[in-house]
């Protein structure tokens, strides 16, 4: 009887023990995003002020701000959402209304293959068939290769939102003698909106994060520009050229500027979470 | 979503199978709708074959030059004109485990508080903010890795390690901070979310009535959760080769921390360097022709080698959450 009472302890203590591993598991991982975002904060607010936001790139020792990658980031964004949510998009409805059989089968199959595709390997791919035929860099570039990061994304939730949509919808439209087009566009598709908006803006802000494949297409400037033609500064870009730089001034930016782009991210990321509270 | 009614008649191409094929309902709108979003479907069809295309051709100088011998040679040396993929490969797949090893069993730990352990209340916003990691920048971890990470292995973590096993040819220093460790770190934490979220998918996909059963029969909360563990064990096999894939693409925060030296030094805290660093840091400064397609050559290797890693790792979760229709979310 002891022996059977020392095991049931043994027992014990190991589940014990193992139950408070993973509470610890748990709040580390908490700790660590708790830890980078404070250093962020802290970092950041230095040298965060309203002409930091609007003031182009001075030499070091000048001061200087982020104006030019901030015009510059929402260009990008702009581009490539209209590049890559409407063909995200399409090709969402594609795989939940239309598409069947083998066809089907292998797009749903180059969808997933296109999220796994590393970020740099779309800038290659960029570089190859944009920048190298009109010899040069440009944020027309850039847009097409965070397009290309947007649409596995966009059309993987657009699916997934349009399976949500009840078939009792489609049947009721289909027996009114609506044609297909119509119960797509008109029926289904409003009855998944939000569940697409939030599946685009979330995209939106994924992409806003990307750096890699803007290196050698969009590649950076130190001035103001719009032109789809030229070269195009970029927030994460900046950030990546201060913080390898070996200035004191510029690590400050670096932060400032993430700081930034952390608002952005988080901010989108925490709103459409407290809006939706579905599972993204 | 209209029931497909085939009814071969006539040659299989001819213009009216063509029409029923598109539109079933015999609608001229449908077709034009079906053919447009088919098109669409085809161009990113296009897109990927386009991909492959490009790497393939842009790398062919550098294929032909070299040949088998790209991925053996460990000399990568662009002003005599030497390229081997070797410290690359190796940089990728070192940087890439030493992550996996830090990272499983936190996911694994995490996964299972979240599902087995926490009550609901609390698991939805700690699940959040571990989910939070994962929508950070990879340039932003690189940042961070160079201005945090770097001292603090260089003054705290660095030095007790080689003191105890500087005798190993892992641990030998000196401790920069910069390098290998590091880089294989902040991939750690990169990574963690990414695994963690799809072995939870995985844990829930497993019926409620193995851990009635094992509860029943008198086993202890933990052994309750290794037979849900078990059970889970292909998708969560799925869930780390997928973080794997996530590791080995991984590029801003990588670059920015691992040292970027083209050399294989079997100690974890020499500098490195990553095939998709090597891209991120070269592209531009790529003079020659050779140096150019050796890059692109990478970039090939890097694209087959994830395509292969995220098809096998999409097969195993696939296996696992399609009966609840859980989706990966990460994945």
């Amino acid at each position: 009887m002891m022996a059977v009472a020392r095991v049931d302890q043994m027992r014990k203590s190991i589940s014990a023990v193992m139950t408070t591993g993973t509470a610890v598991c748990t709040f580390a991982a908490v700790g660590i995003l708790l830890v980078i975002l404070s250093h962020i904060a802290l970092k950041g607010v230095g040298s965060l002020n309203f002409r930091f936001l609007v003031d182009a790139p001075k030499p070091v020792g000048e001061g200087g701000g982020i104006g030019n990658a901030v015009l510059g980031s929402v260009v990008l964004l702009g581009l490539s959402s209209a590049i890559g949510l409407p063909l995200g998009i399409a090709v969402g409805i594609y795989l939940s209304e239309v598409g069947h059989g083998r066809l089907a089968g292998g797009v749903r199959f180059i969808v997933d293959t296109l999220t796994g595709i590393p970020s740099i390997v779309t800038g290659v791919f960029v570089y190859a068939i944009v920048v190298l035929p009109t010899k040069h860099f440009s944020a027309f570039a850039g847009g097409v290769a965070l397009a290309l990061i947007m649409v596995p994304i966009v059309s993987r939730t657009t699916e997934e939102m349009l399976k949500l949509v009840p078939h009792s919808l489609r049947e009721g439209a289909l027996a009114l003698g609506a044609p297909q087009w119509r119960v797509v566009l008109g029926v289904v598709v409003p009855a998944a909106a939000s569940g697409i908006a939030t599946g685009a803006i979330l995209a939106v802000a994924r992409v806003s994060g990307e750096t890699a494949p803007l290196l050698f297409t969009a590649f950076g400037s130190r001035f103001f520009s719009t032109d789809l033609n030229q070269p195009i500064a970029s927030l994460t870009v900046q950030i990546y050229n201060y913080a390898i730089s070996p200035y004191d001034e510029w690590h400050a930016q670096a932060w400032a500027a993430t700081l930034v782009l952390m608002t952005l991210i988080l901010g989108i990321n925490i709103v459409v979470r407290i809006l939706t509270r579905r599972r993204f | 979503m209209s029931a497909r009614v085939e009814t071969n008649s006539g040659p299989f191409f001819s213009l009216s199978n063509v029409r029923k094929a598109l539109s079933p309902t015999g609608n001229t709108g449908d077709a034009v709708f079906r053919l447009i979003l088919g098109l669409v479907a085809l161009f990113v069809l296009a897109i990927v074959i386009a991909m492959v295309w490009a790497l393939a051709a842009d790398s062919l100088l550098s294929i032909r030059t070299f040949g088998f011998g790209f991925i053996t040679s460990r000399s990568w040396n662009p002003i005599k004109g030497e390229f081997g993929a070797l410290p690359f490969i190796y940089g990728t797949v070192m940087s890439s485990l030493i992550a996996l090893c830090i990272s499983v069993p936190l996911s694994l730990g995490i996964a299972v508080f979240l599902v087995e352990q926490a009550p609901r209340l609390v698991a939805r916003p700690i699940g959040f903010l571990v989910e939070l990691l994962a929508a950070i920048p990879s340039v932003v971890y690189g940042l961070w890795g160079i201005f945090i990470l770097a001292p603090v292995i260089r003054q705290y973590l660095g030095p007790p390690f080689e003191r105890l096993f500087g005798w190993t040819p892992f641990f030998r220093g000196p401790v920069t901070g910069i390098g290998l460790i590091t880089g294989g770190l902040i991939l750690a934490i990169m990574v963690t979310p990414i695994i963690s979220a799809v072995v939870r998918d995985v844990l829930a996909a497993v019926p409620g009535s193995q851990r009635e059963a094992a509860l029943a029969l008198g086993a202890t909360k933990w052994e309750m959760i290794r037979v849900v563990l078990v059970n889970g064990a292909p998708g969560i096999a799925g869930a780390v080769i997928l973080g794997l894939g996530r590791a080995l693409g991984e590029t801003m925060a990588v670059t920015m921390v691992i040292g970027n030296r083209p050399e294989i030094s079997l100690s974890f805290f020499d500098p490195s360097y990553t095939i998709a660093s090597a891209i991120a840091n070269e592209f531009t400064e790529a003079t020659s022709d050779l140096y150019l397609s050796s890059l692109v050559e990478l970039g090939l290797i890097l694209f087959f080698v994830t395509f292969v890693v995220n098809g096998i790792a999409r097969f195993l979760v696939w296996n696992v959450t399609r009966k609840t229709g859980g989706v990966g979310r990460a994945a």
